[in-house]
């Protein structure tokens, strides 16, 4: 039974009447996550997790909002609905659908690793899967996310010892809270972007607790940024924000420095290969567990990733989709990014 | 299936790792990882402190392609890379089109080695691939992959980067010599002197290689070129003409031409030892004087016209020429330059005075393989902007600007040597495949090929890789992503939709390609975004174009 439907708008459960991340304005949108290629305006009704929520009202304005714990069903015209964590980025959940008897899952996106904010992935059992393959290649396999944060912390100290300031560029949202959860602890002051900085309020606000940090102002010196962490949304690189800051050691934590030509064509000092997307043995160890019979490969290398798991035994197909991918700002549209900034400015 | 699902559990992280081939390991990745001249500078200077004399040679011959012979190829790697890890073949080639290196992917592919062994030093590793190429592909084989196994990930990448060849990461040969001259205390032109021409890395010495005795042993050794900035805006910013001299910029290889102890030399500018490639120069050696050099043009030329760079072409990589070929592209050398005469360096003589005894020489060798670089008259700049416009004419691609009082410098310099080019030849045409590109253009599709019109067809005619800015790739990059085929292998086939400007240097007739034409440097000059896709220009204007100025 197709209880998804691939439509120009989006990911579709006709039984229910739902649309899951959709593209375009719809009646009822379930939520995976808060990122912008997930979450778009202009719906009239959205459906996520409590933590996802002050995002959405952060990012998209006042709506009609529902939001549901983890495990807590929902109904629609006899759909079950119940929400899972896939510990991408706080409150980033996967989709189960269950309808007489026949359950699929939408992933959305997910990274198997406790990142000690996002949640535990849970891989939840299913007969049809609908995964995301932002890493579907073998060359993407991850280092234990300690062996990355002491590399970032060991660049640190030498920045500090050659009087440069620290500018982690990582997306707002997700990335963002990680480092500085792991790498306050190496400075005495953690600077952000007003794109970081909104996010991280609108996140205590809802009763997180994280690291203090200080909005980047003229009135800082430079001597304090020398010493310092500043972290960034990508925009901010290169332009008059970093002025105040130079000398600056730039780096960038995103799952795409795993290959080098990445990192060099970024102008950067230094990536580290830390992910919020699960890697090629994440992906393939989901999928086993899950139990499906058919799978759909989603965005990234969903050619690739469908072709192996077929020549391995499980049936699959590759689905387009309209996601971008927050690891990589360059395939986000530019007005994008800057509309997060601006809507957090 | 799972049996690509490889243990990520490391242990020892190989930068923690002493001793063996770590320094050298480092230092690549820091001469990677740096973006400022500067620091790329510091990281060699430190590394030729502390690395082992023998590694140090290594170093300079590897960073100035020197490199040993291969002793495994590309396919050997990559089967014992698929073989090792028990990998679809398929997979392996999406991987490598996505990182666009296959040192690099063979690097990442590989399991992760919890208890990598203290490795060797550069050295040992570059003797051994110079045994292996006698050895067979058995033994080969088991010494790639016990070495992998025995390392970590970076070691791997520049232990396959040994292999392959091409350390394509940002260094010039500048740099190496600045730093060099750094560590040595030697002046940085005399440095660049040394470690040009002739000289085997397995059997020279540090010392020897950098002592002030060296240059006498090897009688072969070319000097390093002066290479010309290009000329931006107009001349008059020169000033007086009066100081300066004009000479067409010929669009051959840049060489040296060197008579010591009776022998002849012709290097390129690339260091490339071309002397048995060019037999007509060979009998130069009974008419020259000897303990000379010349800088000039490797150019196929008929009356002392040149012709185009595509029949030079058909020359080079040649090693046995046809008689037919001697005849149709005779191959001459158009001097420019004196540096060395009598056995004596005149590079730090004016220009004036060096050239005056090139053209006694030239003149008294009436040799037909020799011709003077000629120097064009003109009255004021007006004049030479004139001259400059015929330069296709010429079968040349613009001018050279040299002030007549200049000295020979090393390498590229501003100020008193200037290539003023012509404009570049134009054709608006669209994208109709492109390609993932390598290096910093890893998993972005930045390689790409162009069609014209031909009737209601389209006909490709070009391949350009550069002109774009960054920003512009990565939204070529996205537009291929959403408007091609999904499908395997390198090559996407798109929707011809993106208008280009093409730029190119020159345009000639090809048995080869499809629309019969073959470009000199085609590259991206601007991205036509006000164009529509039936607003290019057609094969008719393609084949004009070779009619006016590919003959």
């Amino acid at each position: 039974m197709q209880l998804v439907d691939f439509t120009d708008k989006g990911l579709y459960c006709a039984q229910g009447q739902f649309y899951i991340d959709p593209w375009q304005a719809v009646d009822r949108a379930i939520i995976t996550h808060g990122h912008s290629d997930h979450a778009r305006a202009g719906s009239k009704y959205y459906l996520c997790h409590h933590y996802t929520k002050p995002i959405l009202q952060l990012r998209l304005g006042n709506n009609n909002y529902e939001s549901v714990e983890w495990n807590e069903p929902v109904y629609m015209n006899g759909v079950k609905i119940t929400l899972h964590p896939a510990g991408h980025i706080i409150g980033s959940s996967q989709i189960r659908i269950e309808y007489k008897g026949e359950v699929w899952v939408v992933s959305g996106d997910y990274k198997t690793e406790n990142d000690g904010i996002s949640g535990q992935f849970e891989p939840v059992p299913c007969h049809t899967f609908i995964t995301e393959s932002t890493f579907g290649l073998p060359i993407y396999r991850w280092l234990p996310q300690e062996v990355q944060f002491d590399a970032m912390r060991k660049w640190i100290q030498q920045n500090k010892q050659q009087g440069r300031t620290s500018l982690l560029l990582a997306y707002s949202l997700g990335k963002a809270q990680r480092v500085i959860k792991n790498l306050a602890g190496s400075v005495d002051h953690v600077f952000v972007h007003g794109a970081v900085y909104n996010t991280q309020q609108a996140f205590k606000n809802a009763g997180w607790q994280f690291p203090e940090t200080e909005k980047v102002t003229n009135e800082i010196s430079k001597e304090l940024f020398h010493q310092n962490l500043v972290v960034a949304p990508s925009s901010a690189a290169d332009s008059a924000w970093t002025k105040k800051m130079q000398p600056v050691s730039t780096c960038i934590c995103s799952g795409w420095m795993q290959v080098r030509g990445n990192a060099r064509r970024k102008n950067i000092d230094a990536g580290f290969a830390l992910s919020d997307h699960a890697d090629w043995n994440g992906l393939l160890e989901t999928v086993k567990a899950t139990g499906a019979s058919k799978v759909f490969v989603t965005h990234g290398f969903q050619s690739a990733f469908s072709r192996f798991l077929n020549e391995n035994g499980i049936e699959a197909g590759e689905v387009k989709t309209a996601f971008g991918n927050e690891d990589d700002d360059e395939t986000i549209s530019p007005k994008a990014v800057n509309e997060i900034d601006v809507n957090a400015e | 299936m799972n049996h690509l699902t490889i243990d990520t559990t490391l242990v020892a992280n190989a930068s923690l790792k002493k001793g063996g081939m770590k320094l050298f390991t480092d230092l690549v990745n820091e001469l990677g990882n740096s973006i400022k001249t500067n620091d790329k500078l510091d990281a060699l200077s430190a590394y030729f402190e502390l690395a082992d004399d023998k590694d140090k040679v290594w170093v300079i011959a590897i960073f100035s392609g020197r490199r040993p012979k291969r002793a495994v190829n590309s396919t050997q790697l990559t089967l014992w890379c698929i073989e090792t890890i028990n990998i679809a073949a398929w997979l392996f080639e999406e991987s490598y089109h996505t990182v666009g290196d296959l040192a690099e992917t063979i690097a990442l592919l590989l399991p992760e080695n919890n208890s990598a062994q203290q490795t060797q030093t550069l050295t040992w590793y570059i003797e051994k691939f110079i045994t292996l190429q006698k050895q067979d592909e058995p033994t080969r084989k088991q010494f790639i992959i016990e070495s992998w196994m025995q390392m970590g990930k970076e070691e791997r990448f520049v232990f396959n980067k040994l292999i392959t060849g091409g350390f394509r990461i940002g260094v010039s040969q500048k740099t190496m010599v600045n730093a060099l001259a750094k560590a040595v205390q030697l002046d940085a032109s005399v440095i660049a002197h040394r470690i040009s021409g002739n000289w085997d890395p397995a059997t020279t010495s540090f010392s020897q290689l950098l002592s002030s005795s060296s240059v006498s042993v090897d009688f072969s050794k070319p000097y390093p070129f002066y290479l010309a900035y290009a000329l931006e805006g107009n001349p008059e910013s020169l000033g007086n003409p009066q100081q300066w001299q004009a000479e067409w910029k010929w669009d051959g290889i840049r060489g040296q031409l060197i008579k010591r102890n009776n022998e002849i030399f012709v290097w390129s500018r690339g260091e490339e030892l071309m002397t048995d490639k060019f037999p007509e120069y060979h009998s130069l050696k009974d008419v020259l004087p000897n303990g000379l050099v010349l800088d000039g043009e490797i150019i196929p030329s008929i009356e002392k016209k040149p012709l185009p760079f595509a029949l030079l072409q058909t020359r080079i990589g040649r090693k046995n020429v046809t008689k037919k070929q001697l005849q149709e592209t005779p191959i001459t050398f158009f001097a420019y330059d004196l540096l060395e005469y009598e056995g004596t360096d005149y590079r730090d003589k004016p220009l004036q005075e060096r050239r005056n005894i090139l053209e006694q020489i030239v003149m008294n060798t009436n040799h037909p393989a020799l011709i003077i670089s000629p120097v064009i008259e003109f009255a004021d700049w007006k004049q030479l902007a004139d001259i400059r416009s015929a330069s296709r004419d010429m079968g040349a691609e613009g001018l050279m600007l040299k002030r007549k009082d200049s000295i020979y410098q090393t390498g590229r310099k501003r100020g008193d040597w200037w290539k003023w080019k012509i404009d570049p030849l134009l054709i608006d045409c669209i994208m109709i495949y492109a390609q993932k590109g390598h290096g910093r253009r890893s998993n972005l599709y930045t390689d790409y090929t162009f069609a014209v019109k031909d009737g209601d067809k389209l006909i490709t005619f070009t391949k350009a890789y550069s002109g774009l800015t960054d920003k512009e790739f990565a939204e070529v990059d996205n537009f291929v992503k959403r408007n091609s085929l999904e499908k395997f292998g390198p090559v996407r086939t798109v929707k011809p939709e993106l208008v280009f400007e093409i730029a190119f240097e020159g345009i000639a007739a090809s048995a080869r390609h499809k629309s019969g034409v073959a470009l000199r440097f085609p590259r991206i000059n601007r991205w036509r975004k006000d164009k529509k896709p039936d607003e290019i220009n057609t094969l008719e204007d393609l084949q004009k174009m070779l009619e006016l100025y590919g003959k």
